[in-house]
């Protein structure tokens, strides 16, 4: 099997032709870095995602925390992660960086709030 | 009340961010920023997808995490700011008049002035779609704003209109919040977005890219009820007979961004018709001495890494005016956006120094597979690079040095090769 793929592993965009078969990468053509032909594995054979998304808060300043999964997870496992989030609610105040949820639905990574949230009254000021 | 500031920096997105920083650090002391919202970090606040900082960080960040990074060196740095703060107006003079609830109205007069304001999104206005005028259509910036900081839901179905990267990045969040994307229709042959956000947001959730459509009519009383969409052809009108009705409650325009220039305009700067941001000079200078311009306020970016990569540039140009080490031009080149060539930034080189190297950002006016850009002066080939394909959804850049110009004209072109 034949696929035109265009690696995004930096901005530049690599234009590649990656010959495939099952899920094994017979060659890889056009990439301009050894980085084209690891995105072409996982592309082909096991997509990760960071999955980005918003937990809710109680008594923040804002309604909602954006959050992260820690590190990419497998594409397939994207909706199960999702439902942990859509279930989840934590308690302002929130730091950068902190867990909010751990190792939803398996998937290996974290959720970790994006954003520090404040308690709600408080401003940056 | 007048204050005296040697150099006052307008909105504090990414731009204004990187400039602050950067000014501070080279020395300037009073550095004031300001921010007509209640945060720091502009648009950034709610791009809660990754992407961010590649090329500064080397890392990917989501969009508050690469605020944040500058955010707290702005605080560290003591950098004075002012939020809720909104400039109302600005003269030639540098003369800065801005409002806000804890000093009244305050005139800021500044050696120097960083615009640093970003855009506006097109709005329904603008496309003169026929049909009612129902509720549920938002600019996808502004349902991006309700579902990441507002934490509310703008409907159940949507179609998108236009596949600017913000298109694309609202049709996999409204996915992931369990909202259904019928489609994602552009009127273009060709994406407008970058190619790893057709990847991860529309072909990762099976969401449809339908080039060459659009939509042709609006239905709904007080909601939306559903969009009309039809095939375009090559002078992209509808074509008859194409037309198929799509029912949604929510139709999310992502059909381009306006540089907000209002302020720049009041001052006398001269904008440049094609990016709708001034007219720059390779230390990113506007007509108006003293006042700087960078970021999307200037020419609409498509990675924000490169807009604060500008940004630093404009702020270390406004610091060596400041501290009296600018010099007056040999000569004052102007450049032409040629064939095949959409705009260029800067649009004027300034002659100081024959090895300095002078960076043009571009982008193409088409699709070019296998092509050449070209820079001439006089008749004369003094600069060529190859591409494997040129799109106008992505900026590229070319540069060429000072002493290969001759004259006070440079065009620069693209072709097929």
């Amino acid at each position: 099997m034949k696929k035109e793929m265009i690696c995004i592993r930096c901005p530049k965009g690599c234009r590649m032709n990656v010959e495939y078969e099952n899920e094994k990468i017979i060659r890889v053509t056009g990439n301009g870095c050894k980085k084209g032909e690891a995105y072409a594995f996982d592309e082909i054979v096991k997509p990760m995602r960071i999955v980005t998304s918003t937990v809710r808060v109680v008594g923040g300043r804002l309604p909602v925390v954006p959050v992260k999964t820690s590190i990419p997870v497998r594409r397939s496992i994207i909706f199960p992660v999702m439902q942990e989030i859509y279930k989840a609610s934590v308690k302002a105040p929130i730091k950068e960086g902190q867990v909010l949820i751990k190792n939803p639905a398996d998937c290996g990574a974290d959720v970790v709030a994006t954003l520090g949230m404040e308690k709600t009254g408080t401003k940056d000021d | 009340m007048i204050e005296n500031r040697s150099l006052v920096i307008i909105g504090s997105g990414p731009a204004g961010l990187a400039a602050a920083v950067r000014a501070r650090k080279s020395g300037i002391d009073d550095v004031l920023l300001l921010e007509r919202e209640d945060q720091l970090g502009g648009i950034l606040k709610q791009c809660i997808h990754t992407g961010f900082g590649v090329k500064i960080f080397k890392e990917e960040l989501t969009g508050p995490e690469f605020a944040s990074r500058y955010i707290r060196k702005v605080k560290e740095l003591g950098i004075d700011y002012r939020l809720d703060t909104m400039v109302i107006s600005m003269d030639e003079g540098k003369n800065i008049t801005a409002v806000n609830p804890r000093d009244g109205l305050v005139v800021y007069k500044a050696e120097c002035v960083i615009l640093a304001m970003g855009c506006r999104e097109r709005a329904r206005g603008a496309l003169r779609i026929p049909g009612t005028n129902p509720s549920g259509i938002f600019t996808a910036g502004t349902a991006q704003k309700f579902v990441n900081i507002e934490g509310m839901k703008p409907g159940k179905t949507a179609l998108i209109l236009g596949s600017g990267d913000i298109g694309l990045i609202m049709a996999r969040r409204l996915a992931l919040e369990g909202m259904k994307v019928k489609a994602v229709c552009e009127i273009m042959p060709y994406p407008g977005g970058l190619e790893r956000n057709i990847i991860q947001c529309l072909e990762d959730f099976d969401i449809p890219l339908r080039l060459s459509h659009t939509v042709v009519r609006i239905h709904g009383g007080h909601r939306l009820e559903g969009v009309t969409i039809a095939r375009v052809d090559e002078l992209l009108k509808p074509v008859p007979g194409t037309e198929e009705y799509v029912k949604c409650d929510m139709l999310l325009l992502s059909v381009g961004l306006i540089p907000e220039n209002e302020l720049s305009r009041e001052a006398g700067i001269i904008i440049d018709p094609v990016t709708g941001g001034a007219i720059v000079n390779q230390n990113l200078e506007t007509s108006v001495e003293g006042i700087f311009a960078c970021g999307n306020v200037l020419h609409v970016h498509d990675l924000v890494d490169y807009v604060a990569i500008e940004a630093e540039r404009a702020a270390k140009s406004a610091v060596e005016k400041i501290k009296g080490k600018g010099k007056d031009p040999k000569k004052r080149i102007q450049i032409t956006a040629g064939n095949g060539i959409r705009y260029t930034v800067p649009q004027i080189i300034d002659y100081y120094d024959e090895n300095e190297k002078i960076k043009i950002y571009f982008r193409s006016s088409d699709k070019l597979d296998e092509s050449r850009v070209t820079v001439t002066c006089k008749g004369k080939n003094i600069y060529t690079k190859k591409y494997k394909r040129l799109i106008p959804a992505e900026m590229e850049y070319i540069k060429i040095t000072a002493s290969d110009i001759k004259g006070r004209k440079v065009i620069i072109e693209a072709e097929k090769r």
